[in-house]
């Protein structure tokens, strides 16, 4: 990798050991994928991944330190994932007790760390930080060092934005210096697209399981993709944009995906077309078998598999405000179907804390509470990732949390069904 | 025995037993449960890799394609090396990936003790020769020899 001047001083320790450090990792990082040089972040702010006060991720929180001790911090503010706590979500006296004398000792110590390395606000904690309302949305075209596998694989292919799937901590030593290495998602061969999907389906398919899909499919290439415009519209409005939102967040789960391109749909589609598509790429048709078979496939691991669900998670990615206000009305008239007031398994839906803040103000929030249901700006992912929760039967309609816990995939209609009269 | 020849992403020469997958090796899924729960074999938990789930992993060659999934990826398998609960070595079929990458750079650059060779574009013939319990041997060059 070829370094400016003022690159190489940093590397050659003009700005302390722990910069050349930091350095000498963004250029080792490059050369793995024989980046020429480093590019400047033009993003406002900065997005990371790690959210949590794990007790083993104490390295991580080491490495925070000599960066703190150091002086080095960002010039960036940033937002981070979500919080993995929060009293509102149920939990039993042993689950509490394993959450905050167990797993999330650290967690204050680690969110007064975020505060001096350059959290955004009190509230900058989402996964899904690109939502109006959180106020860390890039522009397009911006170079952005971020982490978190939805949020990378949105800014880049609904935003535009040029980002590879960074690993937490390297997300934020890019920002430390400023650069980040120039390969993979942020050329624009490395843009094109590797496989042709035709989606070729009877009904609109569910965000969610055409994204596990293609992820299991194409791993980390990219996939431009016909066919789905003619179910969601050639117009980013707000439900296209939640509906690949959950897409993206399953494609990057279940596979690797960093960007994918709609036809007549995503920014770079809409102005290159089919000059996207590189030479030799592979096809992969997906129609309703094909659905089926995929989440026929997914394994069940409770150890009842006829148990009855305990709990029910929606928002993994967390939902927007528009999300919430459609589950609200779902809700409502599948308990009106079924001659029920409350939901008869406890539910969450979990969104953005400035989108709850949001979902507040409006009528929505106090007819979806008289429906039992609770919302949280939990990460559902991190209250169920540990061994009390891989023996509860939880059901979910995200793929993501299905690939990472124990919790069961159901389509949401599936879920609403569930939630209202038990899957009956 | 066989010999593959890839290329170097962070040096060391080990020798180990291997373990093998064929499909992505999703990194948060496969680590941290043990690592969190203090599982000293570090079995794999990821329900989803039929190959690997419920085996050791702490001291083997692990063979794979890529990693996928969560960007904490990486900082969970830097997080593996400063622990010293890693796999000996990481030996990637395909060009690596830019999780592993964070992550073994992450642990070669910060973790003053730490030795985990990683070499990649091993080729598909490497993933379809080697099989679970052969011996591994690692070179400082990106020769992986395969004795079966």
């Amino acid at each position: 990798m070829i370094l400016t001047p003022e690159q190489q001083a940093i590397y050659d320790g003009s700005k302390g050991e722990t910069m050349a450090k930091v350095m000498k990792t963004l250029v080792m990082y490059g050369d793995a994928f024989e980046a020429e040089k480093l590019v400047p972040i033009t993003s406002k702010h900065n997005h990371l991944v790690t959210s949590f006060g794990l007790k083993v991720m104490a390295p991580v929180y080491d490495l925070m330190q000599q960066i703190l001790d150091a002086g080095v911090a960002s010039g960036q503010t940033f937002s981070v994932d979500p919080r993995p706590l929060d009293k509102n979500v149920p939990a039993n006296f042993l689950q509490n007790l394993v959450f905050r004398k167990f797993m999330y000792t650290k967690q204050d110590f680690y969110e007064d760390q975020l505060n001096k390395l350059g959290l955004m606000d009190k509230d900058a904690f989402s996964c899904t930080c690109y939502m109006d309302e959180m106020g860390n949305k890039p522009q397009k075209g911006e170079v952005l060092s971020w982490a978190e596998s939805s949020a990378v694989v949105y800014a880049n292919s609904v935003l535009g934005a040029r980002c590879n799937r960074n690993s937490g901590i390297i997300d934020i030593m890019g920002s430390i210096v400023g650069y980040v290495p120039y390969f993979g998602l942020l050329t624009d061969e490395g843009r094109k697209a590797t496989w042709v999907v035709r989606v070729q389906t009877t009904k609109k398919p569910e965000a969610q399981l055409l994204g596990s899909a293609i992820g299991l499919k194409v791993m980390e290439d990219v996939p431009y993709v016909f066919g789905l415009d003619q179910w969601i519209g050639k117009e980013l409005n707000d439900a296209a944009c939640a509906y690949l939102k959950d897409f993206g967040a399953a494609t990057a789960s279940n596979g690797a995906v960093g960007l994918y391109h709609i036809d007549h749909l995503t920014p770079e589609a809409v102005e290159q077309g089919e000059a996207l598509i590189a030479e030799g790429a592979r096809e992969y048709i997906i129609d309703d078998a094909e659905l089926a078979r995929v989440q026929a496939n997914y394994p069940v691991i409770w150890k009842n598999p006829d148990a009855k669900p305990k709990l029910c998670f929606v928002g993994c990615p967390h939902l927007s405000l528009e999300q919430l206000k459609d589950w609200t009305v779902k809700i409502e008239a599948e308990l009106k179907k079924n001659g029920v007031s409350k939901v008869v398994i406890p539910t969450v839906l979990t969104a953005a804390p400035k989108v709850l803040e949001a979902f507040n103000k409006t009528e929505y929030a106090a007819r979806l509470k008289a429906a039992g249901v609770i919302t949280s700006y939990i990460c559902p992912l991190m209250y169920m990732n540990n061994p009390l929760c891989k023996t509860m039967p939880v059901i979910t309609s995200s793929n993501k949390l299905r690939t990472y816990t124990s919790a069961r995939y159901y389509t949401d209609q599936e879920i609403l069904c569930a939630i209202t009269n038990g899957g009956k | 025995m066989r010999e593959f020849q890839g290329r170097v992403v962070t040096p060391g020469e080990v020798t180990a037993e291997a373990i093998v997958t064929t499909q992505g090796f999703n990194t948060l899924a496969s680590l941290q449960m043990p690592l969190q729960f203090g599982d000293k074999e570090v079995k794999c938990s990821d329900q989803n890799n039929e190959e690997l789930h419920g085996k050791p992993l702490i001291g083997k060659a692990l063979c794979l394609p890529q990693t996928i999934g969560s960007t904490t990826g990486g900082l969970v398998l830097y997080c593996a090396c400063a622990l010293e609960k890693n796999p000996a070595c990481m030996l990637f079929a395909n060009h690596i990936d830019s999780l592993a990458a964070a992550g073994a750079v992450l642990a070669d650059v910060w973790v003053e003790k730490v030795t985990m060779p990683v070499v990649d574009c091993l080729g598909d013939e490497f993933l379809q020769y080697v099989k679970d319990g052969m011996t591994i041997t690692v070179k400082e060059n990106g020769v992986v020899q395969v004795n079966d």
